[in-house]
């Protein structure tokens, strides 16, 4: 099948299962039934893109807004690794949230999972975006379509969390993204992705500061501080919205934005060359640092994974900001591996939640007892997250360590020695609480058990893969490598 | 491109920029005289789905840049009044038309509930009266012949919003204080046409451009000039000559709302273009510096402070108006720029705002069908009770407030790329500012709409009323991704006027 085809396919599936979702909501069976084979195939069609691929960065346009504003798309490796993870983990959590939506008897299912499919198609969309245009429209898209999600529970509580979720992401989209996306089109008068960048030359040294600054904080997914808010306030929405979009779609489309724009606008080289992302570093550093010393006063587990997540979002914009090929490396695998690692976290949360309506890491005492295979996920994933071998997570850690060494910048490697000591600090001790300590109410925990199979089964595969990458880094690796992701 | 200009031969296109402002004009009597309230609507439909046609038909006409004249009664301009259609006003025609015709639409299922039966003829008959004059003012090219079909529209208007009476009293004193000011407006323009007659002895717009460029610096001619601009100012509620704008919009039936904001002021606004650009000469330094000096700050106050009032608004109708005030600031500020550029936003964004606010005023009314008012609070849960009406709502708001894939987008991108091209960066930053406004009193709205529970449980309105809000949506979404109609006639539009 053409690539072209194999675009449409992939953003349109989605969009389609959600529309299913509405025709068969009577029949809940069936409705899910269908969204995992929708999700099987959407699957299906992105690896089918990345078995396609052959290098060859090709715009396919799709519709002319006006002369020289397309909607088009095309294909390159950092897209492939994205449209591949979020649409292999959406099969996970499809899952996962049948068993999760069902157990903890929350309302409205079909309007959630119509949502959640459309929520994908737009980060289908963000994935295979040939320009700045088509990367905005969608990245708006899924701020508008996650909005009812968040705020899916519908008490004023999530009401409250939601509007933060939404004036965040929509005030720094418009206010400061908008306005570089146009100055860009304004000067260069293009917004295509191009190897190397567009914009060489086309700005001075002091307006190229801006202009980072302008993407940086205007790309607000990546929760980078000072607006790094709305991610706590999103945790309001059922777990398995947290774990796929706050842990993979949302905030890793923040991310990759960043990184596109870094390699596809900016340019490695230029960017380097002018050193217009020097003090990005500096407050990348301060981000990551600040949000793991908020994780570890949060008592809430899911607020504690928010802060990580954060945090962890930070190596990504610091990535971007050394400026440097192993930079890039390091980022896109931090992709991958933090999206495994955290979407473990955050379905055991779910998974405990479940099984014990506990949300906070002090009553989780001797829990790890009664439920064995969902603490062993979460330890494996924070392992990960840590970036401790054998997990997938170190290997983004080493890139970042050698990436900032080329780009002369040592203390980053403090930095990041320290803020892996603090992830330490506040993702195992749940883990050795679980295990070792013994429950308050030694009765109360002897009646909880392992929730459904939907609900321990997916995070335990997580886990698994979290495992694996460690060994099939050098694939990845490669495949950027070997398709021009990186010189 | 060259202007070829069409000489009048014996075909029907060449009369087609009469025929448009006459087809409504010999209705309307007709109404008064069958009086019969469902003949009325018919003729009136009829009426205007034949301008519809007819402003079709010119716009493809002269989207390439040609211009149509025809001179009323065979009397050669500039001794006998002259049509003339080119791309500025035929994007125009269209507007106003297709408005008319949906909102006709709307009417037949709306109407009894906001108007006694009775009135209904004399309703088809003012609002048939009200698009002659609107139709009229645009298609003109004789400055006297503007100020009457003006004051046709004008005195039609104050009629049609005072008909809101019947569900609300204050739609008289509404509907008083229009007129006022109105007439203020209307006497201050006909002044500047008397100053302008008084200096070239000529009503004929090409005419008198040619004249007011021999005069060289006249002081009769820049007077004129002043007082156009504030009648104009006054007809267009330009900040702080708006007074008249909320009250007239929030008390008129939903029917005549929507019908206004989605045409008057952008006719009004026109009629400023074209002044600027076809009679005097913008390059010249009274032009140039009132719309630097006044034009701009009053522009871009309208934008930030009525887009903070309309959020404060609990009556809806009254917080669109505030939000239609700060889109007629963006218009006002692609104006002000004088750029080619900014004057073709200017004219996208009149069409694309069009259909945003009628889109919006329209389900605004079709809930008030069922909530009989339109406080904010009275919507709560209407988005599970209504739901295509809601989702309706929610793709006009997204419009208005300029998500990509919306109308709205297209104009602000417009709007900034002139900002920026004009070199105007706090300008840029400060239409960013007022989109951010915009999202809040929008989502203030949805959230009550979708996330609270209603007390009382309402069905959704009949297909008929659906269709005109479902269509003026659908044209939110089409002009967001195919511009060829608006973008590509406005640019045309733009470098005519910059000839």
């Amino acid at each position: 099948m053409p690539i072209e085809y194999l675009i449409f396919l992939t953003v349109f599936t989605p969009v389609l299962v959600g529309g299913l979702n509405l025709i068969f909501h009577k029949t809940a069976n069936v409705r899910d039934s269908v969204t995992l084979l929708g999700a099987l195939i959407t699957f299906y069609f992105s690896v089918n893109i990345f078995l396609g691929f052959d290098g060859q960065a090709t715009q396919y346009k799709f519709l002319t807004i006006m002369p020289g504003i397309d909607i088009s798309f095309h294909i390159e490796p950092l897209g492939i690794i994205f449209s591949l993870l979020a649409s292999s983990l959406w099969i996970l959590t499809h899952i996962y949230a049948i068993g999760y939506m069902r157990g903890a008897k929350e309302k409205n299912h079909s309007r959630f999972f119509l949502f959640f499919s459309v929520s994908i198609a737009s980060v289908m969309g963000i994935s295979f975006s040939g320009n700045l245009f088509t990367l905005f429209l969608f990245y708006e898209l899924l701020t508008l379509i996650t909005f009812p999600l968040v705020s899916h529970k519908g008490s004023s509580e999530a009401l409250r969390g939601a509007r933060v979720y939404l004036s965040i992401l929509l005030g720094t989209s418009i206010g400061l993204q908008l306005l570089g996306i146009i100055w860009i089109y304004f000067s260069v008068g293009t917004l295509d992705f191009v190897k190397g960048g567009i914009i060489d030359g086309s700005f001075g040294p002091f307006e190229l500061i801006i202009l980072v600054g302008l993407f940086a904080f205007g790309i607000g997914k990546a929760a980078l501080f000072p607006f790094h808010k709305w991610l706590p306030a999103a945790m309001v929405a059922p777990t398995p919205v947290s774990a796929l979009l706050h842990a993979v779609a949302v905030v890793k489309a923040g991310v990759f934005t960043v990184l596109k724009v870094g390699v596809y606008i900016f340019g490695v080289e230029s960017l380097s060359v002018s050193g217009a992302t020097d003090w990005l570093t500096w407050l990348a550093c301060f981000s990551l640092l600040f949000a793991s010393l908020i994780a570890m006063t949060k008592d809430n587990l899911k607020a504690r994974l928010a802060y990580s997540t954060i945090s962890q979002l930070a190596y990504v914009v610091l990535a971007f900001s050394l400026a440097n090929s192993l930079g890039v490396l390091g980022g896109a695998l931090q992709i991958i591996t933090h999206a495994f690692g955290k979407i473990t976290l955050f379905m055991c949360a779910g998974s405990i939640y479940v099984a014990t309506k506990k949300t906070n890491i002090s009553d989780m005492q001797g829990l790890g007892r009664v439920m064995p295979i969902t603490f062993l996920s979460f330890l494996v994933g924070a392992i990960s997250i840590i970036g401790l071998p054998p997990m997938g997570g170190s290997w983004a850690k080493w890139f970042l360590i050698m990436s900032s060494l080329e780009a002369d910048k040592q203390f980053v490697i403090i930095v990041l020695l320290i803020s892996s000591l603090l992830n330490i600090a506040y993702l195992l001790p749940l883990v050795a609480k679980g295990f070792y300590l013994n429950p308050a109410d030694q009765k109360e925990v002897k009646s909880f058990k392992e929730p459904s199979a939907f609900i321990w089964l997916p995070p335990a595969i997580t886990a698994g893969s979290s495992f694996l990458l460690f060994f099939y880094v050098d694939y990845i690796r490669n495949f950027m490598v070997n398709f021009g992701l990186v010189g | 491109m060259a202007s070829e200009i069409k000489e009048g031969t014996l075909d029907l296109i060449n009369h087609l920029p009469i025929l448009q402002v006459i087809t409504p004009m010999l209705i309307a009597p007709i109404l008064v005289v069958l009086n019969n309230k469902t003949l009325s609507w018919l003729l009136s439909f009829l009426g205007a789905l034949a301008c519809l046609f007819i402003s079709v038909l010119l716009i493809q006409t002269v989207s390439d840049g040609s211009t149509l004249t025809y001179s009323l009664g065979g009397w050669a301009p500039p001794i006998g009044i002259e049509y003339r259609i080119d791309a500025a006003n035929s994007i125009l025609l269209f507007l106003i038309s297709i408005i008319s015709v949906i909102v006709l639409i709307f009417s037949y299922s709306s109407l009894h509930v906001e108007i006694p039966e009775e009135k209904h003829t004399l309703f088809y008959a003012c609002f048939l009266l009200c698009l002659t004059g609107l139709l009229g003012v645009v298609a003109t090219a004789d400055i006297f012949n503007v100020f009457v079909f003006l004051e046709i529209s004008s005195l039609s208007t104050y009629v049609l919003v005072a008909q809101g009476s019947y569900l609300d009293r204050r739609a008289l004193s509404a509907s008083f204080n229009y007129l006022i000011m109105g007439t203020i407006g209307a006497t201050f323009f006909v002044i500047g046409i008397g100053y302008i007659y008084m200096a070239t002895g000529s009503l004929n717009m090409m005419d008198i451009a040619e004249r007011v460029s021999e005069l060289g610096d006249s002081r009769t001619v820049q007077a004129g000039f002043a007082f156009i601009v504030v009648g104009m100012g006054l007809k267009l509620a330009m900040v702080p000559l708006h007074v008249w704008l909320p009250n007239a919009y929030t008390f008129a039936p939903t029917v005549v709302t929507c019908f206004l904001a989605a045409t008057a002021t952008k006719v009004a606004l026109y009629v400023l273009i074209r002044f600027v650009f076809s009679v005097f000469n913008y390059e010249d330094s009274f032009v140039n510096e009132l719309f630097f000096f006044l034009i701009m700050p009053l522009a871009i106050i309208a934008m930030i402070a009525a887009s903070v009032i309309a959020i404060f608004k609990q009556n809806l109708k009254k917080m669109f108006a505030y939000s239609s005030l700060a889109q007629i600031g963006y218009m006002l500020l692609g104006l002000s720029l004088v750029s080619e550029k900014g004057l073709a936003s200017s004219l996208v964004h009149m069409v694309n705002h069009g259909f945003t606010k009628a889109a919006l005023f329209m389900s605004l009314g079709a809930f008030m069908l069922n909530t009989k008012n339109v406080y904010i609070n009275s919507l709560q849960g209407l988005g599970r009770s209504m739901p295509f009406t809601s989702a309706a709502f929610v793709i006009g708001g997204l419009s208005l407030i300029g998500v990509p894939g919306t109308a709205g987008f297209i104009s602000k991108w417009l709007l900034l790329e002139a900002a920026l091209g004009s070199g105007y960066w706090l300008v840029a930053v400060l239409i960013i500012v007022s989109s951010l406004f915009a999202v809040i009193y929008i989502w203030k709205i949805i959230e009550v709409l979708y996330f609270s529970e209603s007390s009382e449980s309402y069905s959704e309105v009949n297909v008929l009323t659906l269709t005109p809000i479902w269509i003026l949506s659908f044209f939110c979404i089409f002009l967001g991704i195919n511009t060829s109609l608006t973008v590509e006639v406005a640019n045309m539009a733009a470098e005519i006027l910059f000839k």
